[in-house]
């Protein structure tokens, strides 16, 4: 233990705003970029979850429009049957 | 290489401000992750398109827009900056590292650099609006132009000149600037930024409609920054002798009034011949 | 004889491996960067010049060093990508960009306060402080370009090329700028070079610079899956990630 007390540690001989300016600021940066890191998964996910959505709702629709147009033309085709009946 | 197009759906919002003239943009931003949080961004005036928007609503809603497309457009904040520090940087080792030297030159470097920063970042402001037709439509809206005009160029500058303001004390210790003379440095970068925004889209109006109009601008703009430059450096200067530098100060400020209330005017006249 | 490397080229499996790895090299560097900094803020003996100031060496040249290293990693995966076309370099490759940046940031943080007690001032253009902001415009640059695309392959192409640009040009910028220094030889010399340790003062030194490294390993790890993850968004096994992660 190079220090006697708390507030010699704080102080660190009269150097103590530079050193903790430096293990502060090193903490920072690396807290900083940790954290958009792990959130950058999170956001990903949540982007490619969306977009993944967003196909499946154009799909739906394009399917259910393909569907309506079958029935559409399978009626045609009855209305057509019965009066050439 | 493909360029960031601004989205749809940001120029729609500035046709909701006209009444008349629907334009429908089909060209889309190409990179659809962007897209999906435009989802949920909502304009309350889409719903009544005949209501006529307050002033300050119209402001808002410009500023607005200018502040969104920069946050998704993040490179056009950082890139002047990045310019900015590296010129500076250029300095010492063009120059040599001698502290005395470097300390008397520093407030022109600082200045000069922030000058071709902004220079640089002046192309932003109406180019891509004027690529997707979203300038007309502003030009074309029953709000008077000066106020629309007068967003764009507070966004503009809340994107440069605010960081710059905030960057230069740093770069100001690279340069081992007397230390009487950073305040005096905040308050002339305060003062003076806006103006070089002013003038510079004045500049920048003129040549927007002009294919590589780049190299114009500079030639434009720059004869008008330099009362600017001159007040400023000597304000920086006379601050580092310890004498007051008030009245270099009132200058900037006259100039910083005088074109806020009469280069908007201006820009909307330019606009109107780029436009045509 | 790398025949047993050439799963991992596959997205999939390089994605499960780096998730593997994760938590044993996170708590890897959790240990060895607490120790590291516990010693050198507390145990470590205050330098007989220097006196407490010097505890900022212990992270100021792990960073130093890391910042270097890691931009050689990075132009390691560039020709990697370009030469053998391996999409998973790009990707390593931005993933190490932004790292790297910090931690050029933290070196020149960390340099200016331990010259302000030092050397009377926060800065000096001394060739070392000057190469190393000239790398941190490198790494700007960089990651600047490689935002600056929409499409990601031709990102990486283009800050591949970037990057082996700069590397070959860093030994050029060193000479230079000693050269440079040597001409304008300043009143004060550095005093920053490494001094003889005493083991007391390498041990603490060892374990800080270690536990760095492995913290490097982890946020790249991170930043590395996120990339595989954006790049192969079509994928269906991407496909069934993310629908067990929101179902969750």
């Amino acid at each position: 233990m190079q220090f006697n007390s708390f507030s010699d540690f704080i102080d660190m001989g009269g150097y103590g705003f530079y050193v903790w300016l430096s293990f502060g600021a090193t903490a920072v940066i690396l807290t900083l970029l940790l954290i958009s890191s792990k959130a950058g998964h999170q956001q990903i996910i949540n982007q490619i979850a969306k977009r993944k959505q967003r196909e499946d709702k154009l799909r739906q629709a394009r399917a259910l429009r393909k569907q309506q147009n079958e029935q559409q033309s399978d009626q045609q085709n009855k209305a057509l049957n019965e009066v050439t009946e | 290489m493909t360029l960031k197009a601004q989205s749809a759906q940001e120029t729609e919002e500035v046709a909701a401000m006209n009444d008349s003239n629907k334009l429908v943009h089909s060209k889309l931003d190409n990179s659809t992750l962007e897209n999906s949080a435009l989802d949920t961004y909502s304009l309350e005036s889409k719903t009544q398109p005949t209501l006529q928007l307050s002033y300050r609503h119209a402001f808002m809603l410009v500023l607005k827009r200018d502040l969104l497309i920069a946050m998704r457009h993040k490179d056009d904040i950082i890139n002047p900056l990045l310019f900015f520090v590296i010129v500076i940087t250029l300095f010492p080792l063009g120059i040599g590292p001698e502290a005395q030297t470097l300390s008397r030159i520093a407030p022109g470097i600082i200045w000069v650099a922030a000058l071709l920063a902004t220079l640089l970042s002046l192309d932003r402001l109406f180019k891509s609006d004027h690529l997707d037709g979203s300038l007309e439509q502003m030009l074309l809206s029953p709000h008077p132009i000066f106020l629309l005009v007068l967003a764009k160029i507070f966004a503009h500058w809340l994107i440069t000149g605010l960081p710059l303001i905030l960057i230069a004390p740093l770069l100001a210790v690279l340069l081992h600037l007397d230390e009487n003379s950073y305040t005096a440095l905040i308050l002339t970068l305060l003062l003076g930024t806006p103006v070089l925004s002013l003038l510079g889209a004045v500049g920048v109006a003129l040549t927007v409609g002009i294919k590589k109009g780049g190299v114009l601008l500079s030639l434009l703009v720059l004869p008008l920054y330099i009362p600017v430059l001159i007040f400023a450096t000597s304000a920086i200067d006379t601050a580092a002798l310890g004498l007051p530098y008030s009245g270099q100060l009132a200058i900037i400020a006259a100039l910083f009034f005088g074109s806020l209330t009469l280069a908007p005017f201006a820009v909307g006249a330019a606009l109107k011949v780029s436009t045509n | 004889m790398w025949k047993w490397l050439h799963p991992y080229a596959n997205p999939e499996v390089a994605y499960h491996f780096t998730n593997k790895v994760l938590p044993w090299l996170s708590a890897l560097a959790a240990i060895f960067l607490s120790i590291g900094l516990v010693w050198a803020l507390v145990f470590a003996p205050a330098d007989y010049q220097q006196g407490h100031s010097f505890r900022i060496f212990y992270v100021h040249v792990p960073a130093a060093s890391l910042s270097m290293g890691i931009y050689f990693a990075m132009a390691i995966a560039a020709f990697s990508s370009l030469v053998w076309q391996l999409k998973l370099a790009d990707a390593s490759a931005a993933a190490m960009a932004p790292v790297g940046a910090a931690f050029t940031a933290i070196a020149l943080i960390t340099g200016a306060a331990w010259g302000k007690p030092m050397w009377g001032t926060w800065w000096i253009w001394d060739a070392r402080l000057t190469s190393e902001l000239i790398l941190l415009f490198l790494y700007l640059g960089v990651i600047a370009l490689h935002n600056a695309f929409e499409d990601k392959n031709l990102a990486g192409k283009a800050a591949g090329i970037l990057t082996l640009v700069g590397v070959v040009n860093i030994p050029i910028i060193k000479y230079s700028v000693d050269w440079w220094n040597t001409l304008h030889q300043g009143s004060t010399v550095s005093k920053l070079g490494k001094p003889s340790m005493s083991l007391d003062m390498l041990w603490p030194f060892i374990f800080s610079f270690i536990g760095f490294s492995l913290l490097v390993g982890v946020i790249i790890c991170l930043r590395f899956r996120n990339e595989i993850l954006a790049r192969n968004s079509i994928r269906p096994w991407v496909r069934n990630l993310v629908q067990e992660h929101t179902t969750k």
